[in-house]
Parts: C-alpha cells; sequence; structure tokens
C-alpha cells in the first residue's frame, strides 16, 4: 500500500505531462472537429528536438521552443495534405505520422536517445517530482490562459465557427482552410511541448513514445469531461482544466491497474476499448433515444422560461 | 448591381451522372430589386444562388457584383458582398456556439479578424436591442448556445446575421419551408420589413407561388437551368398563380411540378 501510495506523484506528474497533450487533442479533435493521428508522431517529433538540443548543449528555453517549432511544422504539413490536397483529416494525419518516423529517426540518429538528469540540467525529470510539478502545473496554468485568450480573439472564434459549421464560418467569410491550419499548428505545437517534457521526465526520447498518444489524449479528454463536466459551465477555461484533470485520473488509473498486478500489456488495449465505448455513447443516444425531442423540449423549456421573466418583467415596470 | 451573362454549369461533366444544372442564365438586378424566383425540382434555382456565392466554379459566363468581377473568387471572398440564408436551419449558424458569438462572427463578415477580443460590450447592447426586435425572446438569452433554438428562431437569428453587415446582395433559398406555416409567415414578415428597412437587394427562391407573387417588385421562373419568364413591376402584382401555371406551361411544355408547391 505505501509502495502504491508513494508513486502516486509520479502518475499525477506524468498525468500533468499527459493532460497538457490532451489539451492538444481536445484542440482538434473537439473544437476544430477533426481526429488529427499527426500527434503520434508529433510528440515524439517535440522529444527528438529537445533531446538532440539539450545533448548539443544548448539552453533549455530554446530547446523548448525548438520543440514547439517542429511540433507547429508537423501540423502545418498535415493542414496542407488536409486542405490544399484535399485529402481526408484522417489519412493526412496517418501520412504524416509516417514521415515524422522517418524524420524523427534522422533528428535522433538513433531509435533511442537517453537524457539523463544526473548528466544535463533538466526542467523536469522522475528524479525530481516535488519540483517537477510544481513546474508543470505552472506551464498548463500558463497555456490555459493564453488558449483562453487566443479562442476569445476574433481570429481565434473564426478557428472555433470553422469546427462548430463549416457552411455558416464559408458564408461569413471564413477562410476555413486557413483556420483549419492554424488549429492543426497549434495543437501539434502543444503535443511536441508535452514530447520534450515528456522525453525530460522519463530521461529518453524514444521512436515509439508517441505510438497509441491520440488514444491517451482522447482518454484524458473523454474521463475529464465524464467526471468533471459538471464543473465547467460553459467556460473554456475550466474545460482545458478538466481536460488536465482526465490526464491525472488517466495515470492514476494506470498506476493503480498495474499496482493491481493486471499484466501492463493489455494497457493499451482497455484504453483504446475505453475510448470506444465513450466515442459510441452519443451515437447510441441518437439511435436509441431521439436527440432531437430532447432538443425541442428543452428549447420549449427554456422559451417558456424566458416568456414568464419577461411577464415579471413587465409586472415590475407596471407597479 | 448583379449582372450574371450567360452563366453555364454541368455537375459531373463526362460521367453518366452528368447533369446541365445551368444552361446559360442571364440576370441583371437592379440596385433595390427584390426578386423572388419559382420554378419545379431541380429547376437550377439553388445552383443559381450557389454560383453567385462561388460553392464551386462556374463552367463559363460571368458573375458581376456591383460591376466587380467575382466569378474567380472564392466563398469567402465572396462573402463580403453576400448575405446568405438557408433552407436548412442547422446550416446558418453554430450550433454549439452562444448568440451573441454567432452574431459577433457575423459582425465581421468581410472585415480581416484580428487578435482583439471577439465581441465588444457594445456590440452586445446592440445585439440585444436588435434581438428584441425580433420579439422572440432571445435578447434575455444572448449567452445560450444556438443549438438550444427552434428551427424558427435559428431562421431568425441567421437572417439577422446575413444582414448585420449590410450586405450588396441577399440571398435566401426556401429559407421559410423547413418551418410550420405560422413560424414560416412570421419569418417572411420579417425578412420583408429587413429588406424594405435597409433597402437591400435580395434574391428569394420559395416553393410558394403566391408568397412570390406577394412579395418583392419582380419575379422569375426558372425551368432547366434557364429563365424562361421574367416580370416586374404592374405586371407583377397583378399576377395569379392560374396565369403563372399557364405561362410555364406556355413557356416549357409542360405541367408545372414541384411537390411541395403550393398552388392555391
Ligand atoms: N453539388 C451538386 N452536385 C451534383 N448535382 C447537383 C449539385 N447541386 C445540384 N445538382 C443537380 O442540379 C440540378 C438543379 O438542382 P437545384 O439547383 O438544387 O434545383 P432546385 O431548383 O430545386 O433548387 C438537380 O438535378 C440537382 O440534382
Ligand atoms: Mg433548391
Amino acid at each position: 500500500m505505501i509502495n502504491y501510495l508513494s508513486s502516486l506523484p509520479a502518475a499525477c506528474t506524468q498525468g500533468i505531462i499527459w493532460g497538457i497533450m490532451a489539451i492538444g487533442v481536445y484542440i482538434t479533435y473537439k473544437i476544430l472537429d477533426i481526429a488529427d493521428l499527426t500527434v503520434d508522431g508529433s510528440i515524439c517529433t517535440g522529444a527528438a528536438v529537445c533531446a538532440m538540443m539539450v545533448i548539443n548543449g544548448q539552453p533549455m528555453w530554446l530547446a523548448l521552443i525548438a520543440s514547439v517549432i517542429a511540433g507547429m511544422l508537423t501540423g502545418l504539413v498535415t493542414g496542407i495534405f488536409h486542405t490544399f490536397m484535399g485529402i481526408p483529416a484522417i489519412l493526412s494525419g496517418i501520412l504524416t505520422q509516417l514521415i515524422l518516423w522517418s524524420v524523427n529517426l534522422k533528428i535522433m540518429g538513433a531509435a533511442n536517445q537517453s537524457l539523463s538528469a544526473t548528466k544535463y540540467n533538466l526542467l523536469i525529470s522522475r528524479l525530481n517530482l516535488d519540483r517537477s510539478i510544481i513546474i508543470l502545473q505552472l506551464l498548463a496554468i500558463a497555456l490555459i490562459i493564453v488558449l483562453y485568450w487566443f479562442f476569445g480573439t476574433e481570429f481565434g472564434s473564426s478557428v472555433r465557427s470553422t469546427g462548430a459549421n463549416l457552411n455558416m464560418s464559408r458564408a461569413q467569410g471564413i477562410n476555413t482552410s486557413f483556420t483549419k491550419i492554424i488549429g492543426l499548428v497549434i495543437s501539434n505545437g502543444i503535443v511536441a511541448l508535452s514530447g520534450a517534457l515528456l522525453a525530460q521526465y522519463q530521461g529518453n526520447a524514444d521512436i515509439n513514445m508517441g505510438k497509441g498518444a491520440i488514444v491517451i489524449g482522447l482518454a484524458a479528454v473523454i474521463i475529464g469531461e465524464a467526471l468533471f463536466g459538471w464543473l465547467c459551465r460553459n467556460n473554456f477555461a475550466l474545460k482545458l482544466i478538466v481536460v488536465v484533470l482526465g490526464g491525472i485520473v488517466y495515470y492514476i488509473v494506470y498506476t493503480t491497474v498495474i499496482y493491481i498486478g493486471l499484466d501492463a500489456d493489455l494497457l493499451k488495449m482497455l484504453s483504446a476499448l475505453l475510448v470506444a465505448l465513450f466515442l459510441a455513447v452519443p451515437y447510441w443516444k441518437g439511435k436509441y433515444f431521439s436527440g432531437v425531442k430532447n432538443v425541442e423540449k428543452r428549447a420549449l423549456k427554456q422559451e417558456k422560461k424566458a416568456a414568464k421573466k419577461a411577464a415579471r418583467k413587465n409586472k415590475k415596470e407596471v407597479a | 448591381m448583379l449582372e450574371l451573362k450567360d452563366v453555364r454549369k454541368t455537375f459531373n461533366p463526362g460521367t453518366i451522372n452528368a447533369k446541365k444544372a445551368l444552361q446559360g442564365v442571364d440576370l441583371h438586378l437592379n440596385a433595390g430589386d427584390f426578386v423572388t424566383i419559382i420554378g419545379g425540382n431541380g429547376a437550377g434555382k439553388s445552383t443559381v444562388m450557389n454560383a453567385i456565392a462561388g460553392l464551386w466554379p462556374i463552367d463559363s459566363g460571368t458573375i458581376k457584383i456591383n460591376g466587380k468581377d467575382v466569378a474567380g473568387l472564392p466563398e469567402h471572398k465572396r462573402a463580403k458582398y453576400l448575405g446568405r440564408v438557408f433552407q436548412d436551419p442547422m446550416m446558418g449558424t453554430a450550433a454549439t456556439m452562444e448568440i451573441q458569438e454567432n452574431l459577433a462572427i457575423a459582425a465581421r463578415r468581410g472585415n480581416h479578424r484580428t487578435l482583439r477580443w471577439g465581441i465588444s460590450s457594445k456590440e452586445k447592447k446592440m445585439f440585444r436591442e436588435m434581438l428584441a426586435v425580433l420579439g422572440l425572446g432571445l435578447e434575455d438569452r444572448m449567452t445560450a448556445k444556438v443549438g438550444l433554438l427552434s428551427g424558427g428562431q435559428r431562421q431568425a437569428l441567421t437572417l439577422l446575421m446575413a444582414t448585420l453587415k449590410e450586405p450588396k446582395l441577399l440571398l435566401l433559398d426556401e429559407h421559410t419551408a423547413a418551418l410550420d406555416p405560422k413560424t414560416a409567415a412570421k419569418v417572411l414578415e420579417l425578412t420583408d420589413n429587413i429588406i424594405s428597412e435597409k433597402k437591400l437587394t435580395a434574391m428569394m427562391v420559395t416553393h410558394n407561388m403566391r408568397d412570390a407573387i406577394a412579395h418583392g417588385n419582380r419575379l422569375i421562373m426558372m425551368h432547366e437551368g434557364r429563365i424562361i419568364f421574367d416580370v416586374s413591376g404592374e405586371e407583377k402584382k397583378a399576377l395569379t398563380v392560374d396565369a403563372l401555371l399557364e405561362k410555364f406551361s406556355q413557356s416549357s411544355g409542360q405541367e408545372f411540378s414541384n411537390d411541395r408547391a403550393l398552388l392555391s
């Protein structure tokens, strides 16, 4: 038991790193309504760039910025495949992912590069969890503040509306190819940042580290929404915080499951099945319970409420 | 104002599904014209609207708005000149965004979208007043998601969004067809009010012949990708549904067929 409890800080640290990654997934999956598989590759790109820069004696801040820019470029590639070349989003992501397999190997010069905290001056490490957790929290908060600002701006709103209604967005003069590309660029920049953090945390960058990342990201988004969605009240910043919480819960469950003695090899399968199940829920809802009726019912209720409010207001004014 | 010259469009050319949707459409609208458009199913009414809006490039012909040739511009660039309302109430608004957010996006149609905050408090006040005019109680629900609104409310909102930034041309494609008769009448009345208040140039497709006669200053009838009948002024005012049907069979040699057309 003590063993288990002592492993929880590590779970939280990893959870925040994957929570940051899941924010990237949230931007494409929830805001743009695109399932972007680039992330399986771009998380490793971020790790590879960061590791190589640090190994070659570059300062940490420069390594992180370079990682983010490299990640943004991967999003740009997928965005161009999807918009300019008309390739379906899923396939575009898969193509970039494959490109990145080669690119990441070239960046690292090997399938694995060790990034030991004893040898280099790292920002975070599994060897110093207390410090790591604080730094990661600050990073996550700063990221959420920046995103909250961006998606509230005129341009950020047009990115959101692109995902919400492509037709309406074009009719309102929004260049939806451009907004989609920008969304993919931002998302993969964030994912690469999480990759750079992950490499430092685990002490190496590995060509396989992104395998199934999209599923973990989706799981974090879904778990967060299912457990803490009621907290959000339509506030965008809270929604992003909930995504990070989803990442933390994911890793606590992960740690618990391993502690109980479940075969760690099965975890990816279980994550995928969990995500599949949650993705099915809205479909089943639409199929077996008429969603339209619910919406209409809600609309009617709201109308009645508004009418009552107006009546009350009138009364007040008369009185 | 609007000038279409010999506009042609074939869908799926060179295949067995080839469809000559527009076969040389000529149309000249003066500023302030309010044209109603009728025609059978598949006559090309929506296709004309989509050609003007630029959903795809036309095969040949010219499209000029205020003297400017727009045929080469992509859809989002033409949006600067156009306000559009669609048949499907879901199409014109973003369901997962707030009423005021939808309006704020529409208020920037044709503008460069900057990194300034997406909605100002001055705008919120203006939106509230505009919504109050609709008389649907939406002014007290500005932060509600549009997905919670009924079809009629969404169409009224789309109409507001289409005209918030005054368009050179307002395109209405059967925008009341999906609504119940009472709501449809209300949205149509609203349409009339906005068009006459702002003195807009507008094109309105409708399947209801009486509406087509009662509204606007000009009426055109389409058949097989062409304009076969075009009346305005006193002549249009004097039209009856029977006269229109007669005109149709004369020009096309066929019976008028539109499964949704209201003939009486
Ligand atoms: N995007 C498209 N692709 C292929 N065919 C189309 C497309 N849009 C319209 N059509 C075809 O063009 C013809 C005219 O359609 P439309 O303009 O929608 O008719 P309506 O007058 O009823 O609005 C129809 O035969 C329709 O099937
Ligand atoms: Mg049509």
